[in-house]
């Protein structure tokens, strides 16, 4: 019964991690099949060709949407580990009076909808000529209220004697936060880290929102005008689709661990 | 040399050195645009200056008769109340079936879960691809399992379940990783002290499981709620010629927020709509907060 039941469990697995991989199994095929033969619906292609790369890649502004991605996500993580960091050291360590009230206040941002905030953003965007810019694509980012939070908590479980004793070896303030503090929150760091930098590599709402010529766009938002443009070449767009998954799966291949423990974590302590 | 302030001033200005930038960012981009917003909601405000004036509650009763809002409300609540518990549902079942193997389990759930960090809008593209009713091959499968083909995103009745569908799939992962994390959080001794006074598998699951699930359960269903209500991404890609449709069928509010705010430039009416998108998640996240954190005491 029990062998029975395993065997089961395995079947069930296996059927289930079938129909999560085939959709990247058809994508990456479809890429590398010519026009010709995209309807008559065989597996392989006959003619594998990388042409399809070729075309998206001279053809759109690609390498410039990845190059774009790379850098909002890159920089926002930067901002959103060093700012929250800070902000979650100075109320889980720090005493000074408001500090609740600080806390209440940043909190109470998780509960506002991005959809409500990115109509005032626009319109102040365009009041500060931001609309189509790197700042304007940034600035909803820099910092965030839910890794605030964790980080918060991070620094909650560190025992106060290691700061004091920072301050004993005369480090100041920062420098006890700096060197003492923040190199001993590593794990959240990287769950937090983590989350932004898919959060943003990922991000379409404002992006598709706030940027205007091609060369601006991010690589979601490039990928789906591409993809509009581009009608019934289904060849292409799979092709675009495989560039925008292909370093995102690179990457989970190495840090698949850590990445799948940063989210256990986020969610435990979130 | 004496100290020029008190220690506990010390901190205290610290604190408030290291907090400046942060609290200005706040203030400025989270705080006083959610109330911006609300003041917006209250004003006609097109992309002409000239055009924009105070119309007070106008927009909040033209919402009541606007029958595109009404759909895209409705379709909004359908997509939460099928998406949400099928989701916990199957995460539940592979987590469980994942927590009774031992072999290749990394294996499965890293296989489970890259579909959850890989960009929605490629992922939208890829299945409007297989599951186009002339030339996909998901209708290609069914023809050889002998079931006629479907229409799926092309019909106004398949539409939503099968947006529903594919929310579901780029999901699960998560959702399988965290029922993972809290099944194994779960001490062995209460199952064996169960197994001792003879309960049988469904009664452990029932008594032991379930309940120990919950804090789990509560931040999962809020997170998924929270993610269906804000439903955009897909519904734009996976219809991109007529984004909503087939007529209006997979409309949700976000995205009729923005056709109003960005392709119609009534900001206004748009951010009227905002509030009540607002008002919708923070009703349904409290009362689920209070329905499913009642706590369980062992």
């Amino acid at each position: 019964m029990n062998r029975f039941y395993t065997a089961l469990a395995y079947i069930l697995l296996a059927l289930g991690g079938v129909v999560m991989v085939f959709p990247f199994v058809w994508m990456l095929l479809t890429s590398l099949k010519p026009f010709g033969e995209l309807f008559n619906l065989e597996v392989w292609p006959r003619d594998p060709t990388l042409d399809n790369y070729r075309e998206v890649l001279t053809r759109t502004d690609f390498p410039r949407w990845f190059l774009n991605s790379l850098g909002i996500a890159g920089i926002t993580t930067a901002t959103v580990l060093f700012f929250d960091s800070l902000v979650g050291y100075t109320l889980a360590k720090l005493r000074f009076p408001g500090k609740e009230i600080v806390f209440v206040l940043i909190l109470s941002t998780l509960m506002v909808p991005t959809e409500m905030l990115v109509i005032p953003w626009y319109v102040m965007s365009v009041g500060y000529g931001w609309v189509d810019t790197y700042w304007g694509l940034l600035f909803p980012g820099l910092i965030s209220a839910f890794g605030v939070f964790l980080m918060r908590q991070f620094f909650q479980s560190l025992p106060s004697e290691l700061m004091d004793a920072g301050r004993i070896d005369g480090l100041s303030e920062f420098g006890v936060f700096w060197r003492v503090a923040f190199p001993l929150v590593r794990p959240g760091l990287a769950a937090l880290g983590i989350f932004t930098f898919l959060g943003n590599w990922n991000a379409f709402l404002w992006p598709l929102v706030i940027t205007q010529s091609p060369a601006m766009r991010t690589l979601p938002v490039g990928v789906a005008l591409f993809s509009g443009e581009a009608n019934t070449a289904w060849h292409l767009i799979m092709t675009a689709s495989s560039l925008a998954v292909l370093p995102v799966l690179l990457v989970f291949l190495f840090f698949q661990k850590q990445i799948i423990e940063g989210v256990v974590l986020t969610g435990v302590k979130g | 040399m004496k100290p020029r302030f008190s220690l506990a001033t010390r901190e205290a200005l610290w604190a408030l050195a290291f907090l400046a930038i942060p609290l200005v960012f706040f203030l400025f981009i989270r705080i006083y645009p959610a109330f911006q917003a609300l003041w917006l909601s209250l004003f006609e405000w097109n992309a002409d200056p000239a055009k924009r004036h105070y119309v007070g509650l106008e927009h909040y009763s033209r919402m009541l008769t606007d029958a595109t809002l009404g759909k895209a409300l409705r379709n909004t609540v359908l997509y939460t109340v099928i998406g949400v518990p099928l989701q916990l549902a199957l995460g539940l079942i592979l987590a469980l079936l994942l927590q009774s193997v031992t072999r290749l389990r990394d294996l499965f759930r890293a296989i489970y879960f890259t579909p959850y960090i890989t960009p929605a809008v490629a992922v939208a593209w890829v299945f409007s691809w297989m599951l186009s009713p002339n030339f996909g091959i998901v209708n290609e499968v069914l023809g050889l399992l002998g079931i006629p083909a479907q229409k799926f995103l092309t019909s106004p009745a398949q539409a939503l379940p099968t947006v529903t569908a594919i929310v579901v799939w780029q999901n699960l992962g998560f959702q399988v990783v965290l029922f993972l994390a809290g099944l194994e959080s779960i001490p062995r001794t209460y199952y064996e002290a169960a197994r001792i006074d003879g309960a049988g598998g469904w009664a452990t699951f029932r008594h032991i499981t379930l309940p120990l699930l919950n804090p789990v359960m509560v931040f999962s269903a809020v997170i998924a709620t929270i993610g269906f209500l804000q439903l955009f991404t897909q519904v734009v890609n996976l219809n991109f010629t007529d984004q909503g449709g087939p007529v209006g069928s997979t409309l949700t509010l976000a995205l009729y927020i923005y056709q109003l705010a960005f392709a119609r430039f009534q900001l206004g009416y748009a951010a009227a709509v905002t509030v009540l998108l607002f008002g919708l998640i923070l009703i349904i996240t409290l009362v689920q907060l209070r329905i499913l954190s009642r706590r369980v005491e062992y």
